[in-house]
This record gives structure tokens, C-alpha cells and sequence, in this order.
């Protein structure tokens, strides 16, 4: 089994859902597909997704919503076999 | 004339208008989020309020703090700048119920300049060119063809429904729409589940062309000549010059005389812009009123001598106009361009962080308007647009130079900018003869989104 970090490409206000009244993208223990997005990154007004590297099971997510995350910060950890 | 301006905005923007009052002798109050305490226009400012944390819904948007703030700073006036709360109506109305002089149009303008349908109505009955289009609904190939007949020749079939671009066709004559038509009408109903169609003219080769207004008080309104917007990414300026290189002075006339029409027509005051879109053929058609000073008002300013904001101050504080776009223009050429904190080399993505090294270009025939300084932090919260490079020389091909000149000099490490972008424009056959048209800059950047892979 093998770890991955998914790290904010760049720095910006992490958001976990897709609209306030709206559910988290994913929660711990979400099994995720390949490119499946795992939150948004708004950076200067424009919002990037971020998606996840592979296939495999979201284990820790360390980053609040609507908080600012510096470059390379770590976001999501996955687990896949 | 007005003791006290406060200034709800940030940037470049802020740090000009507090300039202008300096010289008139008005007293200028900035307002800033707690993620611009940095920022240079508060030094410059005879007084400064933080109005709330870094998000501008709370702070810069937040009609509430900036109300309060005024008030408690026993202002008189409020300059709200471009973007944020410049077109915003019920802010105009509260500024007016608490007394206070919204540094712009009215609240009836504003309104209107909002609702595009009701606008191109009125232009329409005032005699001014809108893009000819028929009623939604159309049934039959029968309809369709008389009514484009009328239209003329190339069309654009668009669901009723909308769809955000998806099932347009376009037609270049009777036969094509005849083949599109039914395919329209299908594609409309799955896509919007709405098989309501209609017919608008298809612009060929768009270039984006609009007058500076400025209106008093009294009905006095004049137009300060054309300012060439054509060159634009994803519906984002990038380009701005005065005059435009394609422009006859009859042309520009009538486009002058359309304009003051239009702002006529919905009893306009203070500064504005009307938008137009000009096709191959230079037919020009009426697009939207922008109701604020813009981004690109140096480059009149430069062709005028005429500085918009005191003309809003004034304007705003009921003085007069007494002069005409005769009487101000100059045989000067002035070129912008829109440096962004954006990496033209990667899709554009945004490029925040602090300036390390700093060295602005000068010279004749340079301006630059910006926030910037050697060591600023460029926040992560706000606009990309971190400089306006203006250039200005007695003929387009002196301005090209200039510019291309000012690009060479300029330094904003390590953050990525469109200035590379630019210099290879300026450098550019097309664009030194003026023939481009509004997806000339595709040449320029490998087209790829993020969401396709």
C-alpha cells in the first residue's frame, strides 16, 4: 500500500465544497477515482480544481474550508494498494 | 466642490483617484482589508480605515463597512472606483439616503446599464445600430429564411433557452440555414429541453470599439473619442489604444454621435462608456453601457489631456461641462497594456507572492499606473492586474515603439506577468497594422484548459 500527499499547486483559499450550502466534495474514507475532484483552490479571483492523482481512498484531509493554504501545502493524504 | 472623498476601492485604481484629489485639494480617505495593509495608497491618503478581513465580500463589498466608514470620517463624497461596488445600485441608493455624493452615475443608470434587454430596447427606439435579431420563437425553415433575408447574411441560430454557446450555428447563407435549422432545433431541445430558436446577425471578424462620455447636471453630454479594446482573453481586456488604428474620421463621427444618442437616451451623468461592436464591413452595433471610470480611461486621458477622475469629481459635485471633444483632442497615439500577475505560458494561471526585485520602465512617453513597489506582497485575495503601462507618442507606430521599449525595461521578479506576452505583440505584423480582431491573441497561447485532462 502506498501514501500520497495531494499538495495546493500554488498558494490560495481552500474550499472543500462546491457552493456553501452544498456537501464536501470528499470525507475520510471516500474511496476516489483517478482525477476525481477533491476541492477547489481559489487563487487572484480564479478557481482551480483539485483532483485527485489516482485511484485509492482518501485517509486524512488537512486542510480547513474557506481557509488560505501556502504553496506546496499539504491538502489530502491517499491510500491505494 | 467636496472637502472629504473616501475612496471604496484598492490598487492601482485606489492610489489614482487619491492622486487626483491631492491636486484638487480635496481630502481623500482609503479604506483597506486587513490583507492590504501594505498597500501605498494609504500613505498617500490623508486618513485610512481597515474596513474587515481579507475576503472582499467583507470587506471591500461590504456595503455596511464602507458606509459606516465614510460617515465616521465625516465624508461628504465616495469614489467607488471600477469592479466591487461601481455598479452596484442599491450601494448608489444608501450612499444618497445617507447623504453622501455617489461619485458616479445615478442609481437609474446604474439599473439600467445592468439590465442589457431593457438597454438594447431603448437603444433600439433612440435610433441607435443594435446587432439585428428577430423575435424568440421561430417555427418553421419558411419563417427562418424571410427572416433572415431581412437580417442578412451570415446568421447565428441560438435555442431560446440558452446553453451558454452550446447548439449555436452559424450560417452563412440560405442553404446552410436551411440544413442547420432542424439540427438547431434538435439540439436546442436536448440540450435546454426548450426547441424555442432564434436569429441573430453573426458578427464576422468582431473588433471591440467604444466612446468615453461625460455628462453633466444640466443634458450637456460629449464623447472623447474611441478607445480600441479588440485585443481580449476569454472577454478579459489586455490591449487598449486611442485611436483606433482602423477608424475613419467619418466613421468616428457617427460612432461619436451613436454614442452621445445612447447616453441621451437613458438621461446618463457623469462618466461612462458605451460599448460597441464593430463587423468587417465597419457596421458598428451597440453592446452595453459601462456605468464607472475603467481600466483603460488612461489611454483618453492621454489623447485628451483630460483626467477622468477630476472630470467625475467635478461632474459629481454639479459643475458644468464646457468644452467639446473638438476642443481637447490631441494628434497623440497612447497604447496600454494590462500587466498581469498571471503566467501567459501556463493557461494563464495566477501569480501571487512578493516582488523581489522592482524596476519600473520610464522615459518619454511612458506612464505607469500601479501599486506596485519592491517588496510588496502581491495578495492572493485580489484582481491579478498589478499594472497599467501606457505609452503615448505623436503617431501609433512611435506608441508601438515606445511601448515595446518600456516592456524591455520593466522588472517584476520573481512573478510571472503578461509582459512577454506583450512584447511579442508588439513585435507582431498584425498588430503593428492594425488588422487583428477579438481572437487575434489565440496565436499567442497554446489553448489548453486544466479541466480537459
Amino acid at each position: 500500500m502506498k501514501k500520497i500527499e495531494v499538495k495546493a499547486a500554488m498558494s490560495g483559499v481552500f474550499y472543500r465544497k462546491p457552493a456553501p450550502d452544498q456537501p464536501p466534495y470528499v470525507e475520510v474514507g471516500d474511496v476516489v477515482k483517478k482525477k476525481q475532484v477533491l476541492a477547489l483552490l481559489e487563487t487572484m479571483k480564479v478557481f482551480q480544481k483539485i483532483k485527485a492523482p489516482f485511484e485509492g481512498k482518501v485517509s486524512e484531509i488537512l486542510a480547513e474550508d474557506s481557509i488560505t493554504v501556502k504553496d506546496a501545502e499539504v491538502l489530502f493524504v491517499i491510500e491505494s494498494n | 466642490m467636496f472637502s472629504k472623498i473616501l475612496v471604496a476601492n484598492r490598487g492601482e485604481i485606489a492610489l489614482r483617484i487619491i492622486r487626483t484629489c491631492k491636486e484638487m485639494g480635496v481630502e481623500s480617505v482609503a479604506v483597506y482589508s486587513e490583507a492590504d495593509a501594505n498597500s501605498l495608497h494609504l500613505g498617500i491618503a490623508d486618513e485610512k480605515i481597515c474596513i474587515g478581513p481579507a475576503p472582499s465580500a467583507k470587506s471591500y463589498l461590504d456595503i455596511d463597512c464602507i458606509i459606516k466608514a465614510a460617515k465616521e470620517a465625516k465624508c461628504d463624497a465616495v469614489h467607488p472606483g471600477y469592479g466591487y461596488l461601481a455598479e452596484n445600485e442599491a450601494f448608489a441608493l444608501r450612499c444618497e439616503q445617507e447623504g453622501l455624493v455617489f461619485i458616479g452615475p445615478s442609481p437609474e443608470n446604474l439599473r439600467l446599464a445592468g439590465d442589457k434587454i431593457t438597454a438594447i430596447k431603448i437603444m433600439k427606439e433612440a435610433g441607435v445600430p443594435v446587432i439585428p435579431s428577430g423575435p424568440s420563437g421561430v417555427e418553421s425553415v419558411e419563417d427562418a429564411a424571410i427572416l433572415c433575408e431581412e437580417i442578412g447574411y451570415p446568421v447565428m441560430i441560438k435555442a431560446s433557452g440558452g446553453g451558454g454557446g452550446r447548439g449555436i450555428r452559424i450560417c452563412a447563407n440560405e442553404k446552410a440555414m436551411k440544413e442547420e435549422f432542424p439540427v438547431a432545433r434538435m439540439e436546442a431541445t436536448a440540450t435546454c429541453g426548450n426547441p424555442e430558436l432564434y436569429i441573430e446577425k453573426c458578427i464576422v471578424e468582431p473588433r471591440h470599439i467604444e466612446f468615453q462620455i461625460l455628462a453633466d447636471k444640466y443634458g450637456n453630454i460629449i464623447h472623447l473619442g474611441e478607445r480600441e479594446c479588440t485585443i481580449q482573453r476569454r472577454f478579459q481586456k489586455l490591449i487598449e489604444e486611442s485611436p483606433s488604428p482602423v477608424l475613419s474620421e467619418e466613421l468616428r463621427q457617427r460612432m461619436g454621435e451613436a454614442a452621445i444618442a445612447a447616453a441621451k437616451a437613458v438621461n446618463y451623468v457623469n462618466a461612462g462608456t458605451i460599448e460597441f461592436l464593430v463587423d468587417r464591413n465597419f457596421d458598428f452595433y451597440f453592446m452595453e453601457i459601462n456605468s464607472r471610470i475603467q481600466v483603460e480611461h488612461p489611454v483618453t486621458e492621454m489623447v485628451t489631456g483630460v483626467d477622468l477622475v477630476k472630470e467625475q469629481i467635478r461632474l459629481a459635485a454639479g459643475e458644468k461641462l464646457a468644452y467639446s471633444y473638438e476642443d481637447v483632442k490631441l494628434p497623440i497615439h497612447s497604447i496600454e497594456c494590462r500587466i498581469n500577475a498571471e503566467n501567459p505560458e501556463m493557461n494563464f494561471l495566477p501569480s501571487p507572492g512578493v516582488v523581489e526585485t522592482y524596476r519600473t520602465p520610464g522615459g518619454f512617453g511612458v506612464r505607469t499606473d500601479t501599486h506596485l513597489y519592491q517588496g510588496y506582497d502581491i495578495p492572493l485575495y485580489y484582481d491579478s492586474l498589478i499594472c497599467k503601462l501606457i505609452s503615448f507618442a505623436r503617431t501609433r507606430g512611435g506608441a508601438i515603439k515606445i511601448m515595446k521599449r518600456a516592456l524591455d525595461e520593466f522588472t517584476i521578479d520573481p512573478i510571472k506577468t503578461t509582459i512577454p506576452l506583450f512584447q511579442k505583440v508588439m513585435d507582431d505584423e498584425h498588430f503593428k497594422s492594425g488588422r487583428f480582431d477579438t481572437s487575434y491573441i489565440e496565436k499567442f497561447v497554446r489553448n489548453k484548459d486544466d479541466d480537459d485532462d
